[in-house]
């Protein structure tokens, strides 16, 4: 883990609110993320935690606020106030997403080598031998046979296409991963098996990463902080084991309950 | 030749008023500044059907002069009925002089093909393009294939050649084979047979594009670099035939192939009408023969 | 030897002769008029000269003639003769408030102001064919006089739209800046997003089927938008002009159109009581199947000002308006009838070059 007294953080929120029409999306949430932490960010459905991910990973303008991205020359980004092309250019170099449907992160119609290689080819590699073999690589990494390398999407499993959505994103070696239930529709032993991989390689790869779940085992064996979010508000936050084992806000008492009498 | 003669009666010459020649025109300058960038214009609905050649004949109407010599193809040949269509909609409406003869043209509109006869600096090609759009087939909406062109995201143009690579061993694009022009913008040729990309580079003529229905113009301008997309260890190539053509003996032309009767035989003649009459003026004989395709088993 | 075939300018005059003697038909039959195409297929005037985008009854009757009756072959003429039109001036917007009404009717109320006037209509006939036409020289029956003809009408015949603003239930209709000039087609290209002037210029000139079936799409659940034809108008309106050297407005004419309000599911807002919301549909002559499709299409397309998802093709703008105009669509289809051998023959190639390898591979593969 990073100092933080020492090393600037690479995601700053301040302030940060989202409204529709007069409906709260999210409200007034602060935090920061610094290189190699994992931050998760649990409540239950219309606690308002997808519409925070969306503004924080660029995908939804806020009402107001800010988000701060520190980029790979030290500079401070003010992430609403870059044109939409230097957001885009970020979204597809420094970071990665990993939506909760893999449908959503992956090209269904190309082969699982060409969803990997697309990024690659997006930066200028040439060289269709390399690019093949980097995909198969990352494809080993992730746990996908390489023979399924010209296969199409839609022939995997749902535990693989989102292993492969992972491989896509990770090629072009971002610093941030955001994640939207990276689990969300898998059964039990195929969400451990992909919790294993994705602690492995944010490990390995030095990586950040937001991720937003519902299920409090995810944010047990992937994250090292949690944020509590009820109707749009930050209600507790914490080192992820201090907020699972002794929680203190009565909802967050309540979730934690709840998931032991299951 | 044909001789200039007086343009019709009761219309601006050339058909269109000066007002939208002169939009064209500022539409033209842009694209030329731009190489390869798809200029946006006020299409005008023509006597001539959207999707046969009105984005070409808007930029020649908007460009030609009185002592200009215009030459028209279609496949390569000046007398597909719609390329003599187009020459009789200028002779009739701007009175100038028509040509077969490529190097006596300044200008010349084109339909699927380039002219086999290199290009000089006193010369104008004008494409015909149906689909200005490279990205389209990939990515139905122009929002964001307008997004895709501003930010240089080009990406997923690859990703369809590796998937030909992938799944049949080679890039199977044949024809309107995509090029990057100035080392910039993506840019669809329009569905010339990729055997033309390589004379689009540094061509010493003005190549101007225009999309009608689409209402898009676009430019390359001499000397500009076109680059064929391909993968390192899969270069950009052209066709090749077996044979030569059958009248005149070209073996650096394309050809197309007419068939003879139903048991398979065919000839293969230049797709250039003028070259091919060319070089038999000048005494080339070709073979004259008929070939046989026979069915797949036999060959 | 071969010969490579030539002759393509004399089968070009052989096809226009042949095509005039086609169009002439039987020459023992009378030739049509100009008048008889107008009087009597008056609908297929109005339509040519609404997607034709020329309000001239003349001009379109004689496109329909020069086309055979092809209706979008006809419309297709007028719109290459008014790219030839100077354009002399921009019209005020015309009132149908004060339309001359032919025929008015509501879906909305029982009764109103000005009252439910039927007009000329099919509406309530029996679709029976009516063997007596087939004599030319059958006289229509005389129209009863009194309640339902039009000049009984007192000149109060209030939209159905401004009674629903009084009481404000209804969205105003006003737009944003007064002083942006109003977006044209047939001066610009298409845009995107496409703002609502541009949207509904598309839809006017736009190919009543493509419409139709979008309209009944929405009628169907694919983006269903709960519409009340709240008013259906037809009759003729005064076309106005300023001249700048008289700096009031002038009347230059009268044209006949059609107009239908559609009244929308109704929106509200945490901010905003909720209040019905519009389409509009507007043609020229008495185009009522296409006024009609063309409000419902139109409401579909301000899903984004609603906040309404866009799943159903009739409110996905890209794909609706750019098919709409069938000149471009009817070129871009019949253009397959050109010649396309050149790259015919690279696809050639390419497919007998890939069995070739197939079949070598699996050559290969038995021998080992």
């Amino acid at each position: 883990m990073t100092d933080t007294e020492t090393t600037p953080p690479l995601l700053e929120v301040e302030d940060l609110t989202r409204l529709y029409g007069s409906r709260v999306g999210c409200q007034n949430v602060r935090f920061s993320l610094w290189p190699g932490e994992i931050v998760g960010i649990v409540g239950e459905s219309g606690s308002g935690k997808t519409t925070l991910l969306n503004c924080l990973s660029a995908s939804l303008e806020p009402t107001s606020g800010s988000v701060y991205y520190r980029d790979r020359l030290d500079r401070r980004l003010d992430l609403w106030r870059l044109s939409e092309s230097e957001r885009r250019m970020l979204m597809r170099t420094d970071w990665g997403i990993v939506h909760q449907n893999p449908r959503d992160g992956l090209r269904m119609d190309v082969s699982a080598g060409a969803n990997i290689g697309e990024r690659l080819m997006a930066v200028g590699a040439r060289h269709y031998g390399d690019i093949r073999a980097e995909a198969g690589t990352w494809m080993r990494r992730v746990e996908i046979e390489l023979d399924r390398i010209d296969d199409r999407p839609t022939s995997f499993s749902g535990g693989m296409q989102q292993r492969l959505q992972i491989a896509r994103n990770l090629v072009s070696k971002p610093r941030l991963i955001f994640m939207d239930e990276p689990t969300g529709g898998l059964d039990v032993s195929v969400q451990a098996r992909l919790l294993d991989l994705l602690r492995g390689l944010v490990t390995d790869l030095g990586l950040s990463a937001v991720v937003v779940t519902h299920d409090l085992a995810v944010t047990r064996l992937l994250a090292h902080r949690l944020m509590v979010m009820r109707r749009g508000e930050v209600v507790e936050h914490g080192l992820t084991d201090q907020v699972l084992d002794d929680p203190q806000h009565p909802y967050t008492q309540l979730l934690v309950s709840s998931i032991l009498q299951t | 030749m044909t001789a200039a003669a007086s343009p019709l009666a009761g219309y601006n010459f050339a058909y269109l008023d000066e007002q939208t020649k002169r939009m064209i025109r500022r539409a033209i300058l842009k694209a030329v500044a731009v190489p390869g960038y798809q200029v946006p214009f006020g299409s005008r609905e023509m006597p001539l059907p959207y999707g046969w050649g009105t984005g070409g004949i808007q930029v020649t109407a908007s460009i030609i002069g009185r002592d200009d010599v215009l030459k028209v193809i279609d496949q390569g040949a000046d007398d597909t009925t719609n390329a003599v269509s187009i020459r009789q909609f200028f002779a009739r409406t701007a009175g100038v002089a028509t040509t077969e003869h490529t190097p006596d043209a300044s200008i010349i509109q084109t339909r699927h093909r380039i002219p086999e006869t290199p290009l000089s600096d006193d010369q104008i090609l004008v494409y015909q393009v149906p689909i200005p759009e490279p990205l389209r087939w990939i990515e139905p909406r122009e929002t964001e294939t307008r997004k895709m062109h501003a930010l240089a995201e080009y990406g997923v143009m690859h990703v369809k050649l590796y998937e030909d690579i992938a799944r049949f061993g080679q890039i199977n694009t044949s024809y309107n084979y995509p090029v990057l022009v100035n080392h910039r913008y993506l840019m669809a040729p329009s569905p010339i047979p990729k055997f033309d990309n390589p004379k689009m580079n540094r061509m010493r003529a003005l190549q101007l594009f225009g999309a009608g229905r689409e209402k898009r113009i676009y430019a390359v301008p001499p000397f500009t670099r076109v680059e064929s997309l391909d993968f390192e260890d899969y270069p950009f190539e052209v066709q090749h035939w077996d044979h030569v053509c059958a009248l005149c003996g070209a073996a650096d032309s394309y050809l197309d192939e007419v068939i003879t009767d139903d048991h398979g035989g065919r000839m293969f003649i230049c797709s250039d009408s003028d070259y091919c009459a060319g070089r038999r003026e000048r005494g080339h004989v070709g073979p004259q023969e008929t070939v046989r395709f026979g069915s797949d088993a036999a060959e | 030897m071969y010969v490579a075939v030539k002759g393509g300018e004399r089968a070009i005059r052989n096809a226009h002769a042949l095509l005039d003697a086609e169009r002439r038909g039987d020459p023992s039959t009378p030739a049509l008029s100009l008048e008889q195409i107008s009087e009597q297929f008056a609908l297929a005037v109005d339509r040519v000269m609404t997607e034709g985008s020329i309000y001239d009854r003349e001009l379109a009757a004689l496109a329909l003639k020069q086309a055979r009756g092809d209706q979008v072959e006809a419309i297709f003429l007028l719109r290459a003769y008014r790219t030839t039109l100077p354009r002399l001036a921009v019209s005020e917007p015309i009132d149908t408030g004060s339309m001359r009404i032919q025929r008015r009717v509501s879906a909305t109320y029982k009764d109103l102001p000005g009252g439910q006037v039927l007009g000329p209509t099919f509406d309530y006939t029996h679709r029976l064919l009516d063997f007596d036409l087939a004599d030319p020289e059958a006289a229509p029956a005389p129209v009863e006089s009194a309640e339902n003809h039009a000049d009984s009408l007192d000149g109060n015949v209030p939209r159905v739209i401004d009674i629903l603003n009084h009481e404000g239930l209804i969205e105003e209709e006003e737009p944003d800046d007064p002083d942006r000039p109003v977006g044209d087609l047939t001066r610009q290209p298409l845009d995107f997003p496409a703002e609502r002037d541009v949207r509904l210029q598309n839809l006017a000139r736009g190919d009543e089927g493509f419409l139709l079936a979008l309209g009944y799409s929405t009628q169907r659940g694919f983006g269903s938008t709960h519409p009340f034809a709240g008013e259906i108008r037809v009759g003729e309106v005064a076309v106005e002009i300023v001249p700048e050297e008289l700096g009031f407005a002038i009347d230059i004419g009268d044209i006949q159109v059609t107009e239908c309000q559609m009244i929308n599911q109704f929106k509200g807002s945490a901010t905003e009581a909720p209040k019905f919301t519009r389409g509009y549909g507007l043609t020229f002559g008495h185009c009522e199947r296409k006024a009609m499709a063309m409000s419902l299409v139109d409401r579909a397309l301000r899903a984004r000002e609603f906040d309404e998802p866009v799943q159903a093709p009739a409110r996905d703008e890209e794909f609706v308006l750019y098919h709409t105009d069938n000149v471009e669509a009817s070129g871009f289809v019949q253009h397959l009838k050109l010649p396309h051998y050149v790259d015919f023959q690279g696809e050639l190639g390419t497919v007998r070059h890939l069995r070739a390898e197939a079949r070598r591979r699996k050559t290969e593969e038995n021998e080992s």
